[in-house]
């Protein structure tokens, strides 16, 4: 099964013009739980090719959203720059498959 | 003590609903607020000093306010005016507001907040070491400052309280952060500045925290330690949810928000549903700057682009289009460095593949084979001048290249003529920095008209 069809919605947005963040909003207490345990700082960097030291990953346990933020791969509107919103970085999560590609904490 | 702030949209130039509106003028709101700007789409605009929302829909919505305060008699004010916020769009938008006044027969007092910064002085502050990068920020020199086409310092709560405390009918602000906009008359009036804080960053988006987002218009009330979201629009709800989860839109850390002069922290905050369906809001933290601190956001010419576009729809060159286009970028590469006599470093020829991964380049992780591929070749050069020459010698290879040797050329499908168009200057942000000052106004300035 992919992320996308896990979880409720995943959104990504600029966080200014050098950062991005990824909003996965999970259906549940119990989802949310599930999820968190398989997001991981390793897997995200491998998906999107970032150092992992670079990579927050937020919690919101109440809300039962995960936000992750990382550095645009290339400033928001410069020459290298596909995606001037963000709007599709959520994407990669989204179409991920969940047993295999997504290592464990 | 109950200040109301009335939010009509999260920006002006997107529509709100109308109804929504006159629901939310029956709560007699103290004061109108809206937001002009943002960075994010893109550069370009305060690369030029241009606003992204057309101007007569500007003038459409702005209209629509301008007779509600008169109605009123409340203050009405709009921060990042004209998109980028700098002094030309400030000015633009106060050519509209008086077209209006005139059109509307009113006579009104207006005030300007002028956030434009001069070069040298940021630079001068770069030198004495005032200049602090914000994290991911790129690196910057004198040079890089020197060579802004516009600079932008963004106005807080103090700069914009210095206008409302002219008394002005409206006030037009450049660029300012969405939450102090909202903030600033709460916080005048005795509101708790966590709380009014906090309130700016859950309102900065009109109904964008409720259930319907399209509907634009909320109400916000404040008490002195705590703030309530009512929705004003039918078929509209806000729970605990819908107001806390805005706290994570945009928002680079879902708990605290920097913003000139502190930095707010939500993490105890407390959301309650209400008998009268609002949203009451607690609990948050605001934590004042020894140093007062703004932002700083500043865009430079990186050079000049042109693009193209051709269809690729013949099979075997959908399967080799990367064959094909090192074919194309290699000849092209050499055509340049004889005729043009261009060094590899000062130009650039993108090719992007749209159909297949031009959303995500090498982070697609999907590998189907499309129908077709829409080949977007783009072109960065020096001057406007090597770009065109640059499309030029692209364009018969675009036209015709073939991978294949002895067989007739191939043709393929260009959408348009001309087949390739001028951008014009590439812009790019360059400053993601903060500036201590002694006096928030030291670098604002306000102007005062009576039309």
């Amino acid at each position: 099964m992919r992320l996308k069809e896990l979880v409720k919605k995943i959104r990504s947005k600029n966080a200014g013009p050098f950062l991005l963040t990824i909003d996965i909003f999970c259906s549940d207490k119990k989802n949310f739980k599930t999820i968190i345990q398989n997001i991981s700082k390793v897997a995200i960097s491998k998906l999107y090719k970032i150092p992992k030291n670079q990579i927050n990953i937020f919690p919101m346990k109440q809300l039962n959203i995960i936000k992750i933020t990382i550095p645009r791969p290339n400033i928001q509107g410069s020459s290298k720059d596909r995606d001037l919103h963000g709007a599709s970085f959520g994407i990669i999560l989204e179409e991920l498959k969940i047993n295999n590609a997504l290592i464990n904490k | 003590m109950n200040t109301k702030v009335l939010i009509p949209t999260g920006a002006l130039g997107i529509t709100y609903c109308k109804k929504a509106l006159n629901n939310g003028l029956k709560e007699k709101p103290d004061i109108i607020v809206v937001d002009g700007g943002s960075t994010d789409s893109g550069p370009a605009y305060l690369g030029k000093g241009k606003s992204k929302y057309s101007r007569s829909s500007t003038k459409s919505e702005w209209r629509t306010l301008m007779v509600a305060r008169e109605k009123l008699k409340i203050p009405l004010l709009i921060g990042s005016a004209g998109t980028c916020g700098t002094d030309k769009s400030v000015d633009w938008f106060f050519e509209i507001t008086k077209e209006l006044a005139r059109e509307l027969n009113q006579k009104i007092k207006i005030t300007l907040l002028k956030c434009s910064q001069s070069k040298k002085d940021i630079n001068k502050a770069f030198l004495s070491k005032n200049l602090f990068p914000l994290s991911n920020a790129p690196k910057i020199s004198s040079k890089k400052i020197i060579n802004c086409t516009n600079i932008v310092g963004l106005a807080g709560v103090e700069q914009i309280t210095e206008a409302i405390n002219t008394n002005a009918d409206i006030i037009i602000c450049g660029r300012s952060t969405d939450a102090s906009l909202i903030a600033s008359l709460p916080i005048m009036n005795g509101v708790d500045k966590a709380v009014a804080w906090h309130a700016g960053k859950i309102g900065e988006c009109g109904a964008f925290c409720t259930t319907n987002p399209k509907s634009g218009v909320i109400l916000i009330s404040f008490k002195k330690n705590g703030f309530f979201i009512k929705p004003v629009s039918n078929n509209t709800k806000v729970t605990p949810y819908t107001v806390s989860a805005h706290m994570v839109y945009e928002n680079s850390n879902p708990f605290t928000l920097i913003e000139p002069g502190g930095c707010l922290d939500v993490k105890k905050a407390i959301y309650k549903k209400q008998k009268d369906g609002s949203v009451y809001v607690t609990g948050a933290n605001w934590v004042q700057d020894t140093n007062y601190k703004i932002k700083l956001e500043g865009t430079h010419v990186v050079g000049y682009q042109s693009i193209s576009m051709v269809l690729i729809r013949d099979e075997s060159y959908v399967k080799n289009i990367n064959k094909w286009s090192k074919q194309v970028k290699n000849k092209v590469k050499e055509i340049i460095e004889n005729s043009l006599s261009l060094k590899k470093k000062s130009y650039e020829v993108q090719f992007r593949f749209i159909g297949k991964n031009a959303t995500l380049g090498s982070l697609e992780r999907k590998n189907l084979e499309p129908n077709e591929i829409g080949v977007l070749v783009i072109v960065t050069a020096k001057t406007q001048y090597e770009c065109e020459e640059i499309s030029k010698i692209l364009n018969p290879l675009l036209l015709h290249h073939s991978i294949y040797k002895n067989r007739e050329l191939p043709t393929f499908s260009f959408p348009l003529s001309p087949p390739s168009f001028k951008i014009g200057k590439k812009y790019e942000f360059c400053l993601n920095h903060v500036m201590s000052l002694q006096n928030p106004m030291d670098i604002f300035k306000l102007e005062k008209y009576s039309i």
